[in-house]
């Protein structure tokens, strides 16, 4: 590597963030964290600065207010090399489902915020002629389901517009690529219990964002391969079926 | 959430509550409004220590690195940081850990809370010697430094003090600067137990690092027979062409997937190892360059080797007695264990110097670790061990404890009094409580 190549990782506090920050800044690269909670950040940045021997800048950045997106994109004087979007909302159906306002705030943590913060700085991306953006979205997108659909919904469209925005920049050099982890051990899911073989770690998706990242080809993936069976049945089964189960 | 808790050893067992806060002051607010609980690390104690009496924080989430000051190899670090992370990070900068247990898989919390001891203790102390402070969160709600010029009370107190003062939120430690990460092995067979501790005396007085196994066949006679090793830090300039200064650890390639039938480890199959052990030690002797992960964590390379002794789970009875007594109470425990017929696995036996906590396990004298798979014959004979032990004025590692008496304990560790008038003045009587403090009726 010449000059060090550049990455923004946003939602920088949570597990992945945190996990994907550290290979990146492991392998040279510059690191920016981005995220709500600064000082949460910033703990990170000082376990990543031991760890690493590179301390990551810190920004705040909150996805739900979308009226500063722009700004923010401006403060960069160039666009990152990579942007990495992993921040999420795991919301609470039961409660999501009677109250508008906190669905509300599921669906655009989720699909808003992510998708118009990713696409103001994809026109950036596109004007230099390179770039990779990672989405991370969800397998809870690929078909709305009882236990979680207004997180589905929400990572339905966030898998929609990285895939629109895969096609529309694929032809401009940027590489846009969704990652779908299926369950990973984080403190978005400590409250649940996972399935061993089914649930990745955070180092896990990072190692996957970053092979991802090195490799520059569009399009999907699933962390651990066992989901690609798993999620094509579940999108094929015929509602009638679909219906009857309890998922 | 509730979930079944357990030491290492897989004996006893309990269910309770468990939380794990992400930050200090996620640790502050819940443990606010906790029943009596212990802050549990990696789940590394072999007995009860980690189990909270009725709810139990788990220290995992507070894992971040916080600051490494490379000119004085000063690292401070979050309590759920494990030591295999530390050897990870440092190691190919040319630090290691200044003493380390038997295993990398515990963390730095649990480090400080059982004042670990390594090899080297004879030489430079245990874990708690290099911590110069901790952040400790007081059942209180106080975040407080302790060091030994500001509340040196409270920090001789936690060093060793299994959890009960407070949970370790934040540790500095002196690490110390190495070459390489390799370390050259001595071995030396030999065949009594005279021969055993003078060996073993004559590695001490020469060497950084020093252990002596012990061959507990039933029925080999005489008792004693052993191997001891010794090891030294390889320099650069003494390390052969070719190889990687700083060798990467690497994770256990093999592992034990399912609790192993009872009796699997019967006197039959430990005397055979043992004799192969022996007989390839008595074949080597010479000096053998060992990457540091082989050498000072063997059992790491077998993933949940505690599976071994069956889903009943196993003890170790690790006690110190005085070096005045240690022959005497040595040739004793293996006379006893011998004429009991119980196969204990491993037997580790070496010196100790002085603990730096009030309630550190050692004190200078001869140190004796016993693993053996839970059964009514092998919780009588440990009772019978423990009067040994007692009567020569020695104590059993809570760390590894999960059956010892009150009384056994009280007569062992004389710092009690001292340690129980500090909890009541930070008013963690009855706040902070393990599975083994309410056993062991400490107040």
């Amino acid at each position: 590597m010449t000059t060090a190549s550049s990455v923004l990782i946003i939602g920088g506090a949570s597990d992945i963030g945190r996990a994907t920050a550290l290979i990146y800044a492991g392998h040279g690269w510059k690191v920016t964290l981005a995220g709500r909670n600064l000082a949460e950040c910033g703990r990170i940045a000082d376990d990543i600065a031991v760890r690493s021997g590179q301390r990551p800048d810190v920004v705040e950045l909150d996805v739900l207010r979308t009226d500063r997106f722009t700004a923010f994109v401006e403060a960069f004087p160039e666009a990152p090399d990579t942007i990495v979007c992993a921040a999420g909302l795991l919301g609470d159906q039961a409660r999501d489902q009677c109250d508008p306002n906190r669905a509300a705030v599921t669906l655009r943590s989720n699909f808003e915020g992510p998708a118009l913060l990713l696409g103001a700085f994809a026109s950036a991306m596109a004007a230099r002629g390179h770039g990779v953006i990672v989405g991370i979205s969800s397998v809870a997108g690929e078909r709305g389901r009882a236990s979680n659909y207004v997180y589905g919904a929400a990572k339905a469209g966030f898998s929609a517009f990285l895939s629109g925005l895969r096609h529309s920049l694929v032809r401009q050099g940027v590489c846009v690529i969704t990652v779908k982890p299926g369950f990973v051990r984080t403190k978005m899911t400590a409250q649940m219990t996972l399935p061993r073989g089914l649930t990745a770690e955070p180092a896990e998706v990072a190692r996957a964002i970053f092979k991802a990242d090195q490799a520059k080809r569009p399009g999907s993936l699933y962390v651990r391969p066992v989901w690609r069976p798993i999620m094509t049945i579940i999108r094929m089964l015929p509602e009638p079926v679909f219906l009857r189960m309890r998922l | 959430m509730r979930a079944d808790l357990a030491g290492w050893g897989r004996y006893p067992r309990h269910s309770g509550d468990v939380v794990t806060p992400h930050s200090a002051a996620a640790l502050r607010a819940v443990q606010a409004g906790l029943d009596p609980y212990v802050a549990r690390g990696a789940g590394r104690a072999y007995g009860d220590a980690g189990v909270g009496l009725e709810a139990t924080v788990s220290m995992r989430a507070l894992d971040r690195m916080r600051a490494f000051d490379s000119v004085n190899g000063l690292l401070t670090v979050e309590a759920g940081v494990t030591l295999e992370e530390i050897i990870n990070v440092l190691l190919p900068r040319g630090w290691f850990a200044p003493a380390v247990p038997g295993t990398r898989f515990v963390t730095v919390g649990g480090m400080v809370a059982a004042d670990v001891h390594g090899k080297n203790h004879h030489r430079t102390g245990g874990f708690g010697a290099h911590v110069a402070s901790l952040a400790l969160l007081t059942p209180q709600g106080e975040l407080l430094t302790c060091s030994r010029s500001e509340n040196s009370a409270l920090f001789h107190a936690t060093i060793g003090g299994m959890g009960l003062t407070g949970a370790i939120v934040e540790a500095t430690l002196r690490m110390i600067p190495v070459e390489t990460g390799w370390i050259r092995q001595r071995t030396v067979a030999t065949k009594n137990l005279d021969s055993t501790l003078a060996a073993l005396a004559k590695a001490e007085a020469e060497a950084t690092y020093s252990v002596a196994w012990i061959d507990v066949t039933p029925g080999r006679r005489p008792v004693g027979r052993g191997v001891v090793f010794t090891g030294e830090h390889v320099l650069a300039a003494e390390l052969p062409q070719g190889r990687q200064v700083f060798p990467r650890g690497r994770r256990s390639r093999v592992s034990i997937p399912v609790d192993l039938p009872e009796g699997i480890l019967n006197r039959w199959s430990v005397g055979a190892f043992n004799r192969l052990y022996h007989g390839r030690a008595a074949l080597l002797g010479n000096a053998d360059l060992v990457p540091w992960d082989a050498y000072f964590f063997p059992l790491d390379a077998i993933g949940d080797w505690n599976r071994m002794y069956g889903r009943g789970g196993f003890l170790q009875h690790q006690c110190v007695v005085p070096a005045a007594a240690g022959r005497e109470v040595v040739a004793e425990i293996l006379d006893r264990v011998a004429a009991a017929g119980c196969a204990p696995f491993l037997a580790v036996l070496k010196s100790l110097g002085a603990g730096v906590g009030d309630m550190s396990f050692p004190m200078p004298g001869l140190t004796l670790a016993l693993d053996l798979r839970v059964t009514a014959q092998t919780l009588r004979l440990l009772d019978e061990l423990d009067r040994v032990v007692v009567a020569a004025g020695g104590r059993l590692y809570l760390a590894k404890d999960a059956r010892q008496s009150p009384d056994t304990f009280r007569a062992g560790y004389l710092g009690l009094t001292r340690f129980e008038t500090l909890r009541r003045e930070i008013g963690a009587a009855g706040r902070l409580a393990s599975q083994m403090s309410s056993r062991l009726a400490i107040q």
